[in-house]
């Protein structure tokens, strides 16, 4: 055989050269499989490790107790020897209150947050002239681009004090329906989820104006030529296909939302008693983490109770992604940065 | 002369009625935008002096409060070092997945939950670090700076991971080919073709990162002690932005609020040019 | 969905004389404003004049100007790119849809100018129907919704809407495939069927054109040839414009065919004349295959 001879054949030289030759190869795909790797084995003792620091206090009032007693009042927990003797409810550290906080900051911003980010999508992909498409598409994104600090700054000098009386206005305007009414006194519940709806609002536009641009030109235009308006076309073509996708962005929205503390702590009042009306006062599994931590510092039971808090928040948030993604299927050959494109429910065979 | 059957009114009706709907959708989303920047200016220019960024937030208790030197250098430094961390951590993961793993089901579960690491409150990564960096006293002090930027770099890593990937995948499979084909080493066709290719948008993804990072405040909160000074000392307590502007909130003085906008807008401004400069690098990519 | 108790024509194909159920009146869709006669429909020609399309700067129909004679199948061929889709779109004007896209010249419904400004566009639209290349069955839909989107546009009436839905699906012989499942997905069917049900859903809002836009050249020849008898049937009642590459189906179907390149109209007559005795020498060396 001619040792001259080397033909070169898809990378390879048909002559072998010396194995330390792939080593770059090998340490480089080790070392990146390891890195990958890495990032799982990071998330999974993180988790391990929020899980054991909350232990304590989950023992402390009870697994269960945590999420339906309504007693978070931390003064109770002076008296060491009076609170162990209390029985096993525990005599504070019931969340219920934050809980439902979360909840219902997250789904006022969502009532108010989703349907304007859908409004927003459709008009600027659909109804908008199309030289003013990519501006109003960043101005709408730089939303996402102000720190959350800084939307509470706003809340609490601008939006707080400009919206009392317009809060008030509602609270008495629509009193008979349930949780509205009474006095406002400024932070509540409502303005909380007002800032949580701005600051959803990119997310969901964003994945909605994805989602709304990938119905197929042919099922609007079967729209159009049998004589719809603009909008009866938006109405039975496009708004039909983008429901899974932008139920997912709006799932996305949402965790987002649960999961927001800055702002939240800055304009929701901090009270621990549960709010009577969304005008009222109200806390968070969130707000009372950044809140009390200070105080909590010194004392494990306290500090783990914080950490409970934490735990619930990230596995609420895990559970709503995880759901969203359900809806958003993330494309890898798109072209389009943090890209989410929704399944189409195909049925076999369609020619769709 | 041939009539038309008309559409009947109500659904031209309907029809402008919802258009403008949607249109009155769109500016009601913009408008928190224009107030949160008009009053940024209105209420945050009048901080700004030569005082305001040469001075640390340790004036007097009556007068001049201070400005936010310190603060500025500390949100600097810390997420620079955040930076540091992310950003070839995550460039290494997103070649991971696009060079190596490819389709793999190793490479999925990675996808998905740094997918799922990105809905993560950034609170619970400054618990995260609180527990095992803080609590455990690693490196000898409890609250650090660098710890923060542990924190922070939690945070940003989904992000350069997905950006990274996207743009990664941009790169055509034939450029890959010709380099494998000329009988260069993966690796080679890695550092010489992919990465240099992929470089703008590389660091597009890098500094959208980074204008996530620098305005985040939890994470800090529960990982650097706030220090007044500046103390450069990113094994101890350092001041940052948010964490100032999130004190100053919550002071009495009209003073130190005013403080507070003077470094929301310094914040924002630096956010939004960190934006800008990102989108004119993803503009000279030579890629999509 | 109860099946008609119709036991005269299950599968009919019969489209002159539509079925009435007893008891059930045939309702409009529309209040007034239609010719009083629903069963011999009135005949309905479309005059093109002087129209000029582009496409931002590009001209692509160059000052075309023809007719279309009323319940005749009039074939538009050429090769690709002489702009018989263009002119096809700027007649009911899903041309000017395009960003950028413009048309000027008059389209005549009878003496109806389409493009006058005070013309509404919907209302052009609905009485001048199209059916699309590729099947485009709205994929949300059943197969009854499908054919019943136009007409519910108008605020039909659910009872009223039943009457028109299955008279559409016999019109293109679908009804007896389809007339147990009609809940089922219009995707759901195989391509064939689903440009009859496109066909269904065009002809179930009484246009008084067609327009068909190579309606079967994503099909199969078995699915083409039931397009084709579906529109030798469909002529009786409207106006049909077919834009085809296929001169074999233009031979077969159409009364009158026009042959255009790039952008111009060449020749225009009977559709026998074209294809035996052209009298433009383009003409003849396209329909002999010298070149397209």
């Amino acid at each position: 055989m001619d040792a001259s001879v080397s033909t070169v054949q898809g990378g390879r030289s048909v002559l072998e050269r010396s194995p330390l030759h792939r080593l770059p190869d090998r340490v480089l795909q080790w070392g990146l499989s390891a890195l990958a790797a890495g990032v799982l084995v990071l998330i999974a003792y993180f988790f391990i490790r929020l899980i054991g620091q909350s232990s304590t206090a989950f023992g402390h009032v009870g697994f269960l107790n945590f999420f339906v007693r309504n007693n978070w009042d931390v003064s109770q927990l002076q008296d060491g020897a009076a609170c162990a003797t209390a029985g096993n409810a525990g005599c504070t550290f019931g969340a219920w209150a934050l809980l439902l906080g979360t909840v219902i900051t997250s789904a006022i911003a969502l009532v108010i947050g989703v349907p304007v980010a859908i409004a927003t999508a459709l008009f600027v992909t659909e109804l908008c002239p199309r030289r003013f498409r990519g501006a109003l598409a960043i101005l709408v994104d730089l939303l996402a681009a102000v720190p959350s600090v800084v939307y509470g700054l706003w809340g609490v000098f601008v939006l707080i004090p400009d919206l009392k009386g317009f809060q008030q206005f509602l609270a008495d305007t629509f009193s008979f329906l349930p949780f509205v009414g009474g006095t406002v006194a400024g932070p509540s519940y409502f303005i909380a989820g007002l800032i949580l709806a701005i600051m959803i609002l990119p997310i969901v536009s964003a994945i909605a104006r994805e989602v709304i641009s990938t119905v197929p030109s042919e099922h609007k235009e079967a729209a159009l030529a049998l004589g719809a308006t603009r909008w009866e076309m938006i109405r039975i073509a496009v708004l039909p296909y983008s429901r899974a996708g932008i139920t997912g962005g709006a799932m996305l929205g949402l965790g987002r939302a649960i999961g927001e503390t800055i702002a939240v702590v800055l304009v929701i009042g901090n009270s621990p008693k549960l709010g009577e009306q969304i005008f009222s006062q109200g806390y968070t599994l969130s707000a009372v983490i950044a809140n009390e931590f200070g105080e909590a510092a010194s004392t494990p039971v306290y500090r783990s109770a914080l950490f409970a808090a934490g735990l619930v928040l990230f596995v609420l948030t895990l559970l709503v992604n995880i759901i969203a993604r359900r809806y958003v299927v993330r494309s890898t050959a798109g072209k389009r940065m943090a890209a989410d494109v929704v399944a189409p429910e195909a049925p076999a065979g369609a020619a769709a | 002369m041939t009539q038309l059957a008309p559409i009947s009114a109500r659904r031209r009706r309907t029809d402008v009625a919802m258009r403008g709907l949607l249109g009155a959708g769109t500016v009601l989303a913009l408008v928190p935008l224009v107030l949160v920047i008009y009053y940024l200016f209105h209420k945050g220019l009048s901080a700004w002096s030569k005082d305001f960024f040469t001075t640390d937030p340790n004036g007097n208790f009556l007068g001049y409060p201070g400005g936010i030197r310190s603060a500025i250098l500390g949100t600097i430094e810390i997420v620079a070092l955040a930076t540091l961390i992310s950003v070839p951590i995550g460039i290494g993961v997103g070649l991971y997945l696009t060079e190596y793993g490819k389709e793999s089901k190793f490479a999925n579960v990675v996808r998905y939950f740094v997918d799922v690491m990105t809905g993560v409150p950034s609170i619970v990564f400054g618990l995260f670090v609180y527990i095992v960096l803080v609590l455990a006293r690693t490196g000898g002090s409890t609250f650090a700076g660098w710890k923060g930027a542990v924190a922070l770099s939690l945070l940003m890593l989904p992000i350069v991971v997905r950006s990274s990937e996207v743009v990664l995948l941009l790169v055509p499979g034939s450029l890959r080919e010709a380099a494998l084909a000329l009988g260069a080493p993966r690796w080679r066709v890695v550092t010489r073709v992919v990465l240099p290719t992929s470089l703008s948008g590389l660091v597009t993804g890098a500094l959208l990162a980074v204008a996530r990072g620098a305005g985040e405040t939890a994470p800090l909160l529960f990982t650097v002690a706030f220090a007044q000074t500046l103390t450069g000392n990113l094994n101890g307590s350092m001041n940052s932005l948010p964490i100032q502007i999130y004190n100053d909130i919550q002071s009495p003085r009209a003073e130190v609020v005013t403080r507070a906008w003077g470094a929301a807008l310094t914040l924002v401004l630096m956010i939004l040019l960190l934006n800008l400069i990102a989108r004119a690098a993803s503009r000279r990519s030579r890629l999509g | 969905m109860n099946p008609e108790t119709d036991t005269k024509n299950k599968d009919a194909t019969d489209v002159s004389s539509p079925d009435q159920p007893a008891g059930q009146p045939q309702q409009t869709a529309e209040p007034a404003q239609r010719a009083p006669s629903e069963t011999k429909r009135a005949a309905h020609s479309v005059t093109v004049e002087n129209l000029h399309a582009y496409y931002g700067g590009q001209e692509s129909i160059k000052g075309m100007s023809i007719k279309f004679p009323a319940n005749e199948v009039t074939a538009l061929i050429g090769p690709s790119g002489s702009g018989k889709s263009t002119v096809v779109r700027c007649i009911n004007r899903m041309h000017e849809e395009i960003p950028g896209a413009r048309a000027e010249g008059k389209v005549m419904l009878d003496d109806l100018d389409v493009y006058d400004a005070k013309v509404d566009l919907t209302a052009v639209r609905r009485a001048i129907g199209m059916v699309f290349q590729k099947p485009n069955p709205f994929p949300t839909m059943s197969i009854f919704d499908n054919v019943a989107a136009g007409l519910r546009l108008t605020g039909t009436k659910s009872e009223n809407l039943r009457e028109t839905v299955h008279k559409a699906l016999r019109g293109v012989g679908l009804w007896g495939e389809v007339k147990n499942r009609l809940n089922e997905p219009g995707i759901g069917l195989s391509g064939g069927q689903q440009q009859r049900l496109c066909i269904a859903r065009t002809i179930a809002v009484e246009p008084e054109v067609i327009l068909m836009d190579e309606p079967a050249s994503a099909l199969d020849p078995v699915s083409t040839l039931k397009i084709e008898e579906l529109v030798e049937e469909l002529k009786e009642r409207y106006t049909i414009v077919i834009v085809t590459h296929n001169m074999q189906q233009a031979a077969r179907i159409a009364d009158t065919t026009a042959f255009m390149l790039d952008g111009e109209l060449i020749e225009h007559g009977p559709t026998n004349k074209i294809f035996t005795t052209p009298e433009d020498e383009r003409t003849e060396r396209y329909v002999t295959g010298k070149f397209g």
